[in-house]
């Protein structure tokens, strides 16, 4: 079975970013960059699946030369090849145009079934899964909390508001975007990441997948940043001070005078 | 639980590779989610937490240079960032690890048969078997040459009798490679556990190193077969040369506890607000200190460097390595000292790390040749008068 993993390389959360010259983006010259964090874990999904039941884990993304490191550790984490996306045609895109990207790539390998993670950490539409699956033509489940292989099937839990488990059978071939925290991510032996070096990455261009370079990438966008911005730090926060007694009975009183919530 | 995320004043990172940052990666988040959590009150026990090995070894933490057995076959520099990211966590996790790969899997692998390795490296590799290192003895330390213990052949055996002090992990360990006089010069020796005549006790007490077993090795009569013998070992030099393994990781792991030390000032000098609701960190003795400390640690990052591309280059001599370690521990010596003031009353406790790495650097800056007889070996390769045997008055 081959299954296709869908992953994207992110600034690090816990960097300290700082805005572009343009005010569109941050400034990634300085940040470093990692797995997305959901997709690690849709990684670690498929690969234990292939352990358990046998099969060919081959990775994804969209992103320039620098992707090349999150594909990396994914073969030194046990995938065994990789696609990497990285003509600049593909770059710039929405979820739209990077959700057909990849439904090209995938659908040249025939793959059974597709893992990627519900959201990315640094834009989060929380869509280039679903509209992958759209373009497929496939089933799709979003925010997975448990994944069981079955024969032709594969049967999902999603966690629902209110704490109700939902489980589904989704028919294969499908999309599976997974939530962070659905298993224990492994770390990359030392023997893996040695071998993972002699694992290839392909690096397939748009016409090579048979893609039309205005469909994809920035071009084939219909969303575009205008800005990002850090939020104003907010007004109206205000420190008590004095002992633990008389701040607890400054904050009653002004719960009661000023919010009016006691 | 807070992740470190490296210390790095000049894009050091730009120099490394993608397997070596990724061998970091991996042992960082180790040491983070494993490690952290139980050191402290592995520290107040004094014990090693035996229940990572298995995982230590699927990970190839052990022998990770070696490139037969199934092992990876790590660069030098790679390997140093492992030494780094577990003297981050604990000098007694660095000891260990590198007891067992430079002082017995790379003597086993170096001098011995074919069948002493084919029967150690791999359980040694999977953390199945612990191994130990006996080569100073209650009265030879700096000046190992002058060991009593002997070994004498006795038929198609050879007798161990004498004592070695300070062993790490001699109690833990399955094997452990002994260095003792015979007639044909210093050699060394696997000897197994539970082996008649050989025995272990512990040494108590300890206030720095404490998760980490210290032991004594006591040999009398202890028959051990004619192939028990490293058989390419003819002098003192092959212990020395398992030393130079040891040391040259040294010098990266000392960084690590380092930068743990500065990590913890830094973060606490910008919380912790005394005068005027300032930070200290504003306070300009305060930015001295934290300057100084990611000055050096720096400094020490690039020399350990060079020292790795030398050593895969098969160019690395001993004073080159002494000059790693000695600096390097020092380093380590004064970031924490400086550290501690920094965290104030804070940092004599273990809710920090600052005061645990302060203990444990005083054994690392004393075991694999002190901070001053390194300084004579450097002293030794520039003058080229070896110092350590003055000749006595007459
Ligand atoms: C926690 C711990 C773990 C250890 N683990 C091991 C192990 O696994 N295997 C092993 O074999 N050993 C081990 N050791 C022993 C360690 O290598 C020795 O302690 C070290 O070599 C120093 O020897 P010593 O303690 O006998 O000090 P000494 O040699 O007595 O030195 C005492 C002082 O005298 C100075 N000195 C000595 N000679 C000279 C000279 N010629 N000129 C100037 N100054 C000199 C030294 O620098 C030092 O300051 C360990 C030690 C510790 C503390």
């Amino acid at each position: 079975m081959k299954i296709a993993v869908c992953i994207k390389q992110v600034p690090d959360s816990e960097a300290r970013l700082r805005l572009a010259g343009d005010g569109r983006w941050i400034d990634e010259s300085e940040v470093p960059f990692v797995i997305n964090e959901s997709d690690e874990f849709a990684l670690e999904e498929a690969i234990s699946i292939a352990e358990a039941k046998g099969g060919e884990v081959i990775v994804f993304t969209i992103g320039p030369a620098r992707a090349a490191e999150a594909l990396r550790k994914a073969l030194a984490l046990g995938a065994h090849r990789a696609v990497h996306l990285s003509d600049a045609a593909f770059e710039g895109g929405d979820a739209m145009s990077n959700g057909r990207a990849l439904a090209a790539a995938i659908a040249r390998e025939e793959c059974e079934i597709v893992f990627t993670g519900s959201q990315s950490d640094d834009v989060g539409y929380g869509a280039t899964g679903s509209v992958l699956a759209g373009f497929l033509d496939w089933p799709h489940s979003w925010l997975v909390m448990g994944v069981e292989m079955g024969e032709g099937t594969c049967k999902v839990t999603r966690e629902m508001e209110g704490g109700l488990n939902e489980v589904s059978n989704l028919a294969l071939p499908a999309v599976i975007e997974v939530q962070a925290g659905i298993n224990h991510p492994r770390y990359a032996s030392l023997k893996g990441i040695m071998k993972a070096k002699r694992k290839p990455i392909d690096t397939p261009s748009p016409s090579d997948l048979g893609l039309d370079p205005s469909a994809i990438g920035h071009a084939g966008a219909g969303v575009e940043i205008v800005s990002v911005d850090f939020p104003a730090s907010g007004k109206g926060a205000e420190m008590l001070e004095g002992s633990p007694e008389e701040v607890a009975a400054l904050l009653v009183d002004k719960l009661q005078k000023e919010a009016r919530v006691l | 639980m807070a992740h470190f995320n490296g210390v790095d004043y000049m894009d050091f990172d730009s120099l490394l590779n993608e397997e070596q940052k990724l061998v970091r990666e991996s042992v960082r988040a180790f040491v983070d989610e494993k490690f952290m959590p139980v050191i402290e009150q592995h520290h107040r026990d004094a014990t090693f937490p035996m229940d990572l090995v298995p995982e230590m070894g699927e990970l190839s933490l052990f022998g990770s240079t070696i490139d037969e057995y199934g092992l990876p076959g790590l660069d030098n520099v790679a390997y140093g960032l492992i030494m780094q990211e577990l003297e981050r966590g604990d000098s007694g996790l660095r000891s260990f690890v590198s007891v067992q790969s430079a002082l017995v899997m790379y003597p086993i692998y170096a001098f011995g048969s074919q069948a002493q390795k084919d029967r150690w490296i791999p359980r040694l590799a999977s953390g199945e078997s612990i191994g130990c290192f006996g080569l100073t003895e209650p009265d030879f330390g700096s000046n190992p040459g002058a060991m009593r213990t002997t070994a004498r052949r006795d038929g198609d055996h050879w007798v161990l009798n004498g004592a070695k002090q300070w062993i790490t992990n001699g109690s833990l360990a399955e094997v452990a490679v002994v260095w003792a006089q015979t007639d044909e010069g210093i050699r060394g020796f696997v000897v197994e556990r539970r082996t008649p005549g050989f025995t272990t006790s512990d040494q108590h007490g300890k206030f720095s190193l404490r998760a980490s077993v210290t032991s004594e090795l006591g040999f009398v009569d202890c028959r051990i077969p004619a192939d028990a013998v490293l058989p390419k070992t003819t002098g003192l030099k092959n212990a020395l040369m398992c030393l130079t393994q040891a040391r040259y990781g040294i010098a990266w792991g000392a960084l690590g506890a380092a930068m743990d030390c500065y990590q913890a000032a830094l973060d606490y000098a910008k919380e912790r607000i005394q005068f005027n609701g300032q930070p200290i960190a504003s306070h300009q003795l305060v930015q001295d200190k934290l300057a100084w400390m990611i000055t050096e640690i720096t400094k020490g990052q690039f020399l350990a460097l060079q020292m790795g591309k030398l050593k895969d280059q098969g160019r690395l001599k001993h004073f080159h390595v002494s000059m790693g370690k000695r600096n390097n521990v020092w380093v380590a010596r004064e970031c924490a000292k400086l550290a501690r003031e920094i965290l104030g009353a804070n940092g004599i406790v273990d809710d920090y790390p600052v005061i645990r790495h302060m203990l444990n650097i005083e054994s690392v800056y004393t075991y694999e040749g002190t901070h001053d007889i390194h300084g004579l070996v450097i002293g030794a390769e520039i003058t080229g008068i070896p110092s350590f045997n003055a000749p006595r008055p007459s």
